[in-house]
């Protein structure tokens, strides 16, 4: 069959069963968007800027075991897109990106809205292709979807001159892909796996730290199962909460620069160390010079090799996707009829549960001011813990992961590597299109929520009921906690004056807004907001603006040696 | 921090080089030398990078090459035993008594002179980096006027192949 470009665009997204494409016309997309008018298979959402799409994308992406999907136009709409782009990497989200490039015969002669859309987002995607021949469209496009969902999962771009998506020729969707330069590992070393079951059994302080690859792998229920079976303590990184259920009573909560007393001491005294799916990154482990103070055994799992050994040295590195190898470490212990050394471990909870009895997230609950780990406390109430939870990057980011307990995988989206204020609101429009109908929550700061704001517009195009949980305390708090910590109390610009009122503001684009003010009135707030089942609802909580972020682990300093809330 | 030569079979397709030219600046991996051509097999180039860093790093710029979707297979062939040459091409001013000295410089350095005109000459050069610079060190640098340099190239010996 005969097809233009862009029709045979449509066709591959109808091929790989895309529900959703998030983006923003323009120039040299025209073809694509005349062909995704004449069908009603691919739905697309119309963004009010492209990095809303492209967050927007990667939210259904996390929310979901699918490829996000973006379309944007050459030049600005790609480089308003690189944010979003970047935000994926980081955080190893699967999508596709299409973006409109200029005609074949204008690249390189400075056209209109033309940038080298290959070369500037090149170092923050898995892959990207410029399809300079409509015969390799089809192909090129199968390969985006392999390539982002496989190995290491990834943003992939494929950028698509507008007289490519005009030319006609014949289409054939290919069934398979093999390419000679790509072949992630699946299984694991079964030398290594024999290795890292030895150690496990024979270790008295042993520590289990799961990350984001746990999530994306949809690894939860063998990890579950494998952490049952040794009865070890177990963290999650930022990234892999709802990896492991935070009610269960071997969850020693996230570890990190903001993690409990409990998981950064078990973490740092632990004399072998089980890492799946994790990196090692600097706000996880701190400073390494510090971290490597303590001789342990480390058995690192991971899909990316190079994710093995980058900034701690490890024992015993297993290259494979975590259910296969978790599932062979679990047959395998089972098969040995050992069990680990039940005294030791039984002497190493009581030294946790000691650590434990610090009560590290302690805050003051008489305060007359609302305090905002009080509001995530009562948001995970009142949602009973089912809901989807975006949010932006700062302080409240922080409370959200400590104080919501996230009990199920892909409940709890948040840009934990690069870090992108603006990442919530559009993030909630992706997840709350994937589950219609399920309490969507995006908690967030007055910093943070400005640099999307303008998706409220699409919220209301779509009639997405996301609930908006601002946490105002008219800072960016996160910087000023910084300035209070090491920078002499100098609140240089992060004093956020000028803020708009968000009530009149969500009303304006057709939304209901409310503020509320006293401690009392919090939980009836959001009992309120999340009985408005079709509505979107913006809460401006006005928070205690001195509240910090505890336990802290200030950057450089090593993973125990945590400032504490005054509280304690 | 130890001098290593890494090869590597690429997809030979528009922007690949960029792609192995990026990782090494994002990731600041020091480069020395670097050259490419088109292998036997024209959907295949082979590269040939002269990078100075401690085993970790070297390990992780590996590492992240095999991680580039384009790069088909990554060896540090300066693990054991292998031979690495360089091709220089030198223009040295040859009037007087240095036409004859400059002669005899490169007949020692086994080299060749492969263009002659009344004041100058080019001369060919093959061999190891140390060669190389060795025969820089060896003539008067005044007579020097230009010298270029291919970087490195090397290949396993015996039985070690890089091939698909």
């Amino acid at each position: 069959m005969v097809l233009t470009g862009a029709e045979i665009v449509i066709r591959c997204l109808q091929e790989e069963k895309v529900e959703y494409i998030f983006g923003y016309p323009g120039g040299s997309v025209l073809f694509i968007y005349d062909e995704l008018f004449k069908q009603d298979k691919v739905r697309h959402v119309l963004v009010r800027h492209e990095q809303g799409a492209v967050h927007a994308a990667d939210g259904y992406a996390r929310s979901t075991e699918k490829v996000g999907v973006a379309l944007v136009t050459s030049g600005p709409g790609v480089t308003n897109a690189v944010t979003g782009i970047a935000t994926a990497y980081m955080d190893s989200i699967p999508m596709v990106i299409i973006s409109g490039q200029v005609p074949t015969a204008y690249i390189g002669q400075d056209a209109f809205q033309e940038v080298d859309t290959v070369g500037i987002t090149r170092p923050c995607v898995k892959h990207n292709f410029l399809v300079k021949d409509v015969r390799d469209l089809a192909a090129t496009i199968k390969k985006a979807f392999y390539l982002a969902k496989s190995g290491r999962p990834g943003p992939v771009l494929v950028d698509i001159p507008k007289d490519i998506s005009a030319t006609k020729c014949e289409y054939a969707y290919p069934k398979s892909i093999a390419m000679r330069s790509y072949n992630p590992v699946i299984k694991g070393h079964q030398g290594q796996i024999k290795k890292a079951v030895q150690l496990l059994l024979e270790a008295k302080r042993p520590m289990i730290y799961t990350g984001g690859g746990v999530i994306l792998s949809d690894a939860a229920d063998k990890l579950i199962k494998l952490v049952r079976q040794l009865g070890f303590p177990v963290t999650n990184t930022l990234m892999g909460l709802g990896g492991y259920p935070a009610t269960d009573k071997q969850f020693v909560g996230m570890l990190g620069m903001h993690g409990t007393y409990e998981a950064n001491m078990a973490m740092q005294h632990c004399d072998v160390l089980l890492a799946v799916g994790a990196r090692f990154d600097d706000r996880v482990i701190g400073n390494p010079e510090h971290f490597a103070e303590v001789p342990r055994k480390i058995i690192h799992i991971d899909i990316d090799p190079s994710s093995i050994s980058k900034r701690v040295k490890v024992d015993v590195p297993i290259v494979g996707d975590l259910p296969e190898v978790l599932d062979d470490i679990s047959r395998l212990l089972a098969a040995s009829g050992d069990h680990p050394d039940e005294k030791a471990v039984k002497a190493w909870w009581k030294q946790i549960d000691a650590w434990r009895g610090k009560d590290c997230l302690k805050y003051d609950r008489k305060s007359k001011l609302i305090k905002p780990q009080f509001v995530v406390e009562k948001l995970y109430e009142v949602t009973k813990g089912e809901a989807f939870v975006c949010s932006d990057v700062g302080q409240h980011q922080m409370w959200a992961a400590q104080y919501y307990k996230f009990d199920k995988p892909r409940r709890w989206m948040n840009s934990g590597g690069l870090g992108t204020m603006g990442f919530g609101l559009p993030a909630a429009m992706g997840v709350q299109l994937a589950h219609p109908g399920s309490p969507v929550a995006c908690v967030t700061g007055e910093g943070s929520i400005q640099m999307c704001i303008q998706e409220l517009s699409t919220c209301k195009q779509y009639r997405l009921p996301v609930k908006i949980v601002l946490l105002n305390n008219g800072f960016l708090g996160m910087v000023r906690q910084w300035q209070e910590f090491f920078h002499g109390n100098r609140y240089a610009e992060s004093y956020v004056d000028a803020l708009p009122d968000f009530v009149r503001l969500a009303e304006s684009y057709g939304h209901v807004g409310m503020r509320i003010e006293k401690p009392g009135d919090v939980e009836g707030a959001l009992k309120e907001a999340f009985k408005r089942k079709d509505d979107l609802v913006f809460l401006d909580f006005a928070v205690d603006p001195t509240e910090n972020v505890y336990p802290m682990v200030q950057g450089g300093k090593g993973l125990t040696e945590m400032i504490l809330s005054e509280e304690l | 921090m130890m001098r290593h030569v890494i090869s590597l079979l690429i997809e030979n397709e528009a922007g690949a080089l960029s792609r192995v030219t990026g990782l090494f600046s994002a990731r600041a991996y020091n480069i020395e030398s670097l050259t490419v051509a088109p292998t036997e097999d024209p959907s295949m180039s082979r590269i040939t990078i002269v990078s100075i860093g401690s085993d970790d790093i070297i390990e992780q710029i590996t590492k992240q090459l095999n991680k580039l979707i384009e790069v088909i297979k990554v060896v540090d062939i300066s693990e054991a035993a292998h031979i690495e040459r360089e091709l220089m091409l030198v223009k040295v001013r040859a009037t007087g008594k240095d036409r004859e000295e400059m002669k005899r410089m490169s007949d020692i350095f086994r080299g060749r002179i492969i263009d002659v005109t009344e004041t100058t000459y080019v001369i060919e050069l093959t061999g190891n980096t140390a060669k190389l610079d060795s025969f820089i060190e060896a003539i008067d640098r005044t007579l020097i006027l230009e010298t270029v340099r291919t970087g490195v190239c090397g290949i396993g010996r015996g039985d070690r192949i890089l091939k698909v």
